[in-house]
C-alpha cells in the first residue's frame, strides 16, 4: 500500500512538474550577465564600462606596453640582450606600427548607442559618458589615422544578417584628410559637454579634447604641406595624403584650439614650475601627481590596485637597483648632443679640442654643463644622481701612453701599472660593452624613471602616470602652426615659455624661427613621448633622417639643430678616467665618442613604412580596402 | 615473443595507413626570369623591388608576393595554373605599365610546368659598360648613364655612388665603403668615374654602382664586381 502510494505520489509529481512548457522551463535568465537595460541604469556601473573602453585606448609608447616602445629610432640605444635587433635591423617592416582594431571602435559604437537608449540614465550623466566616449572613438581614429592613413570611418555598430552576402558591410577607405575632419568636429562637438576641471586628469576634460583638436589639425595641415614633398606617398583617392590646399585651414584651426585652451576658458593649465633646480623640475613634470599644472590627459596607474607598470624596473640605473635589471633604455649621444647651449647654439659635447686632443675635466659632469635643463631632466649623465646617489658610469682608466684599462663586468678590478693591488677599472654601471642592463650609450633615461623607494621592485612597481596631452605640447602645437602662418612673432611668443622653463632665458626672436627650431624643439622637449616617429612621419623627413646609410663620427657631429640631419645609427660618449700620477690632470675625465658595438644596422625609413601595411586578409575580405603605396 | 609481435603488427599497419596519398602534392613548377629591359637584365637592390603573383578562382584574393634578387632575378616555385604578375606601384627604379586608372597593369602568365619569363620593364637609365678597377688602395668605377625615359615622366639623377662591401650584397643598406657624388657635380654622363678607398684589413670587396634617381626611390644598379688583391 505504501509502495503504491509512493510510486502514485512520484508519477503526480512529474506530471505536474513536466507540464511546464520546454520553453519556459529552458528560458532562465543568466545571474551573472546584466541586459543593456541593467547595465546602463546605474551611472557607477556606466562608469566602470566607460573604464574598460578607457583602457583600451592606443599608445604608441606606454608605460605598461613595455620599455620597447620608448626605445628605437637612434634616439635610444636598447641595452637588453634580447632586444640588439632595434640596432642590427637595416630596415623596419612595412607591417610595423599598424593597428586594426575595429572590434574596440564597435564596442565605442554600441556604448554610444546603449547610453543613448538608456532610460534610467540622468541627463546630465549620460551627456558627460556620451562626449567620453565620442571622445575616445575620435581620439582612437586619430591613433589609426597616424598609423594607417585613411581607413574606413564607422560610426554605428554593424550587424549581419546572415544572408550570405556581407558586401552592404564593406566600407571602403576615407579621405585622411576626412578622418582628421572627424577628429576635429567631434572635438568642437564634445568640448561643451566636457567638465572644466584642470585637477581630472585619468578622465578626459574640455582641455583634452582642445588639445586632441590643436594636435589632429597640426598633423592634417604639416601632412598637406609637406607631403608636396613625397608626391609617390599618396593615393589617388586620397586615401593617403592631403591636398596642398587644405594646409592653411588646418594649420588655422590647429592655432585656434590651441589659443582657446591656453586662453584659461577648458580652466587653468600652466608649465610645470614648482622646484627651483630646472632640471630636477622637468623630471618631475612626469613625476608629480598632486595638482600637476601641466598634464591635460593621462593614463593612470595606482600603487596597491593591481594597475601599476614596471617601466622603473625595466629602465632604473642598474647599480643599486631594487631588482637584478634595470638600465634598458640608454639614450644615445645623438639626442644628448641636440640640448643647446644656454645660448640658443647648438654645439657638439666637447670631448676633444679643436685639434683633436682630449679635453680633461674635473667633474665629469662638467662636460655637459651650461646646456638646456632639459638634458638633465631627460638624462641620466655620467656624474648625475638618481635618487641622491651618484650613478657610477665610467668606462675605465686611460694610461699616459692613452692605452686603456678596463674590465668585462661590471665593477671589475684590475691592478694598475704601478699599483701592487688591484682596483675597480669600470663602474657598477658600466658601460660594459655588450652587458646587458648597464649604461652602454654612457647614459641612462631619467624621464618617467620613478625615484619613488618600492617602484623599481617587480612586488610594488610604479604608479607614476602616462601623459598623453601635456600643456607644453599645446604650446609647441600654437608655435608651430603659427610659424606655418606666417606669424614668427606670434610663435616665438609661445615658445620662448617652454624655452625658458628649461633655463633658456634668452628669447627666441620672430626671425630665429625656423623650421629647423621648430623640429628641434619638439623633439628634445618631447623625447621619450610617443612623438618622434609621427613628427617624422607628418613632416615627411623620416626617409631623409633614417636613410639606411651608416652614420659617421662627422654626421653625428655636424649639423646639429638640422631639421634633415642623419639620425640612423645611436652612438654614446664614454667616460674614462686618466691615470698618469706624473700629470696634473691626473684622476680627471676623458670621453671619446664609441658606437656601440651591437650596433651593426642603419634605420632605413622607406616611403612604404609612412603608412602601416593593411593586412592581406582585411584586404581579401573587404576588396574596397584599397593597398597603402610604395608596399 | 607476443610483445614482439604487437609491436611488429603495430609499425605494419602504422607503415600501411601512412602510404595514403597526401591530398596535394608539392607546387613544383618553376617560374624563373628576370627583369629585362630589351633583354638586358636590370639590376637592384636585394630583398627590396616586390612583385606579386595572383591566382583568382580560390576564395579568398591574397598575393604570392616575392622580391628580385640582386641581379634582378626572381623565382617562384609554384602550381600550375594561371596568374597574374604584377609590380606594385613605386617599386623598383623602372616604370611598369599602369592601367588607364593608375593601377599596376597584370602579365597574365599561364604555368603548365616549369617556365622561364623575362619580365620586360621600362627603366628610367640604364648603367652601361660598368668597369670596376682596383687601383692602389682604391676601388675606381668607371661607366656611362644612359637616359632611356626622356618623355613628360623622365627624371633626373639625383646622385651616383659607388659601393664596397665584404659580402656579395651591396647595396646603400649593406656596404662597408661608400662615395656618393651629387649628379650637379657630374659633366659627362657618358664617362662617369667614382673612386672609393678600401677600408684596411679587407683582402677582397664585392664592387657596385648605385644610380639614385629623384623621386624613385629603389636604385638602380651595376653587376657586382668581385675583385681581390
Amino acid at each position: 500500500m505504501k509502495k503504491t502510494f509512493s510510486i502514485i505520489f512520484a508519477a503526480a509529481l512529474i506530471v505536474t512538474a513536466g507540464c511546464k512548457k520546454d520553453s519556459d522551463f529552458l528560458n532562465v535568465q543568466p545571474t551573472s550577465i546584466l541586459t543593456n537595460e541593467q547595465a546602463f541604469s546605474d551611472p557607477a556601473q556606466v562608469l566602470s564600462i566607460l573604464a574598460d573602453l578607457y583602457n583600451r585606448q592606443l599608445d604608441f609608447s606606454g608605460l605598461d606596453n613595455g620599455w620597447a616602445s620608448f626605445a628605437d629610432f637612434s634616439e635610444s640605444f636598447p641595452s637588453e640582450n634580447g632586444s640588439a635587433y632595434f640596432v642590427q635591423r637595416n630596415e623596419w617592416g612595412f607591417g610595423e606600427w599598424g593597428n586594426w582594431d575595429y572590434g574596440y571602435i564597435r564596442d565605442l559604437n554600441l556604448f554610444i548607442e546603449r547610453a543613448t537608449a538608456a532610460k534610467a540614465l540622468s541627463e546630465t550623466d549620460r551627456t558627460r559618458f556620451l562626449a567620453e566616449a565620442r571622445f575616445l572613438r575620435a581620439n582612437f581614429y586619430f591613433e589609426l589615422v597616424k598609423r594607417m592613413g585613411g581607413v574606413p570611418l564607422i560610426t554605428q555598430s554593424l550587424l549581419y544578417d546572415f544572408s550570405g552576402d556581407p558586401t552592404y558591410l564593406q566600407y571602403p577607405r576615407s579621405k585622411e584628410s576626412e578622418l582628421y575632419d572627424f577628429v576635429i568636429s567631434e572635438a568642437e562637438a564634445i568640448k561643451g559637454n566636457l567638465p572644466v576641471n584642470p585637477n581630472e586628469k585619468s578622465r578626459v576634460t574640455k582641455a583634452a579634447a582642445l588639445a586632441m583638436e590643436t594636435r589632429a589639425a597640426l598633423y592634417a595641415g604639416s601632412i598637406a604641406k609637406y607631403g608636396a614633398s613625397t608626391p609617390q606617398v599618396s593615393l589617388p583617392g586620397g586615401e593617403v595624403g592631403i591636398p596642398a590646399s587644405m594646409a592653411t585651414g588646418y594649420y588655422t584651426k590647429a592655432l585656434n584650439a590651441a589659443k582657446e585652451l591656453i586662453s584659461g576658458s577648458a580652466g587653468t593649465y600652466a608649465l610645470y614650475n614648482k622646484k627651483p633646480d630646472l632640471g630636477e623640475n622637468f623630471a618631475s613634470i612626469f613625476l608629480d601627481k598632486s595638482n600637476n599644472p601641466e598634464s591635460i590627459w593621462v593614463e593612470d596607474f595606482k600603487l596597491k590596485s593591481g594597475r601599476v607598470h614596471g617601466f622603473t624596473v625595466s629602465t632604473q640605473p642598474r647599480y643599486g637597483a631594487e631588482e637584478e635589471e634595470g638600465g634598458r633604455i640608454n639614450p644615445s649621444l645623438n639626442l644628448v648632443e641636440s640640448f643647446e647651449k644656454l645660448d640658443n647654439t647648438y654645439a657638439p659635447i666637447p670631448a676633444t679640442d679643436g685639434s683633436g686632443n682630449p679635453i680633461f675635466y674635473t667633474n665629469q659632469s662638467d662636460i655637459f654643463a651650461g646646456r638646456d635643463a632639459r638634458l638633465y631632466g631627460t638624462v641620466i649623465v655620467p656624474g648625475s644622481s638618481f635618487k641622491g646617489r651618484p650613478v657610477d658610469i665610467w668606462a675605465g682608466y686611460q694610461l699616459a701612453d692613452g692605452s686603456i684599462v678596463t674590465g668585462d663586468d661590471r665593477g671589475a678590478q684590475k691592478t694598475l701599472p704601478g699599483q701592487s693591488a688591484p682596483t675597480q677599472v669600470v663602474g657598477f654601471d658600466g658601460p660594459v660593452s655588450s652587458k646587458e642592463f648597464t649604461a652602454q650609450s654612457g647614459f641612462y633615461l631619467r624621464k618617467y624613471v620613478d625615484p619613488t623607494p618600492g617602484a623599481g621592485s617587480r612586488g610594488t612597481n610604479s604608479e607614476v602616470p602616462f601623459i598623453r596631452y601635456r600643456y607644453a605640447e599645446v604650446l609647441l602645437n600654437a608655435a608651430e602652426a603659427a610659424f606655418e602662418l606666417g606669424q614668427p612673432a606670434v610663435a616665438a611668443g609661445y615658445m620662448n615659455p617652454v624655452r625658458a622653463r628649461a633655463g633658456l632665458t634668452t628669447p627666441l626672436t620672430a626671425t630665429d624661427v625656423s623650421f629647423d627650431r621648430i623640429v628641434h624643439e619638439r623633439r628634445v622637449e618631447l623625447a621619450f613621448e610617443g612623438h618622434i616617429l609621427y613628427d617624422m612621419k607628418r613632416w615627411r623627413l623620416a626617409h631623409v633622417v633614417w636613410d639606411g646609410n651608416k652614420m659617421t663620427v662627422t654626421d653625428l657631429l655636424g649639423n646639429i639643430g638640422t631639421a634633415t640631419k642623419r639620425n640612423t645609427q645611436p652612438y654614446g660618449l664614454w667616460p674614462y678616467k686618466l691615470y698618469n700620477p706624473a700629470s696634473a690632470n691626473n684622476g680627471k675625465w676623458a670621453y671619446k665618442i664609441v658606437l656601440p658595438a651591437l650596433v651593426t644596422g642603419a634605420n632605413r625609413f622607406r616611403l612604404g613604412n609612412y603608412y602601416s601595411a593593411i593586412d592581406d586578409n582585411v584586404r581579401s575580405n573587404n576588396p574596397k580596402i584599397v593597398k597603402q603605396p610604395n608596399q | 615473443m607476443k610483445y614482439c609481435m604487437y609491436t611488429a603488427i603495430a609499425l605494419i599497419i602504422t607503415t600501411i595507413a601512412s602510404c595514403k596519398k597526401d591530398n596535394y602534392k608539392a607546387p613544383n613548377s618553376k617560374l624563373t626570369g628576370h627583369i629585362t629591359y630589351k633583354g638586358d637584365p636590370i639590376e637592384v637592390e636585394y630583398n627590396q623591388v616586390q612583385f606579386e603573383l595572383y591566382q583568382y578562382g580560390f576564395g579568398k584574393i591574397g598575393p604570392v608576393a616575392g622580391t628580385f634578387q640582386q641581379d634582378g632575378s626572381y623565382s617562384m616555385l609554384l602550381f600550375n595554373g594561371e596568374y597574374k604578375f604584377i609590380i606594385p606601384n613605386g617599386q623598383g627604379p623602372f616604370k611598369w605599365k599602369q592601367t588607364a586608372a593608375g593601377a599596376p597593369d597584370t602579365t597574365v602568365i599561364t604555368l603548365n610546368g616549369s617556365q622561364d619569363l623575362n619580365i620586360e620593364v621600362t627603366p628610367y637609365y640604364m648603367v652601361r659598360n660598368p668597369k670596376i678597377t682596383a687601383a692602389g688602395g682604391n676601388i675606381l668605377g668607371n661607366f656611362k648613364v644612359e637616359k632611356i625615359i626622356t618623355d613628360a615622366s623622365a627624371k633626373d639623377v639625383e646622385s651616383v655612388s659607388l659601393y664596397l662591401n665584404k659580402t656579395q650584397f651591396v647595396s646603400g643598406a649593406d656596404n662597408t665603403a661608400v662615395t656618393t657624388v651629387d649628379a650637379a657635380a657630374i659633366t659627362d654622363w657618358n664617362n662617369v668615374q667614382l673612386s672609393v678607398a678600401v677600408p684596411s684589413g679587407q683582402s677582397s670587396v664585392y664592387a657596385r654602382i648605385g644610380v639614385k634617381i629623384v623621386g624613385v626611390e629603389d636604385r638602380l644598379f651595376s653587376p657586382v664586381t668581385k675583385l681581390s688583391f
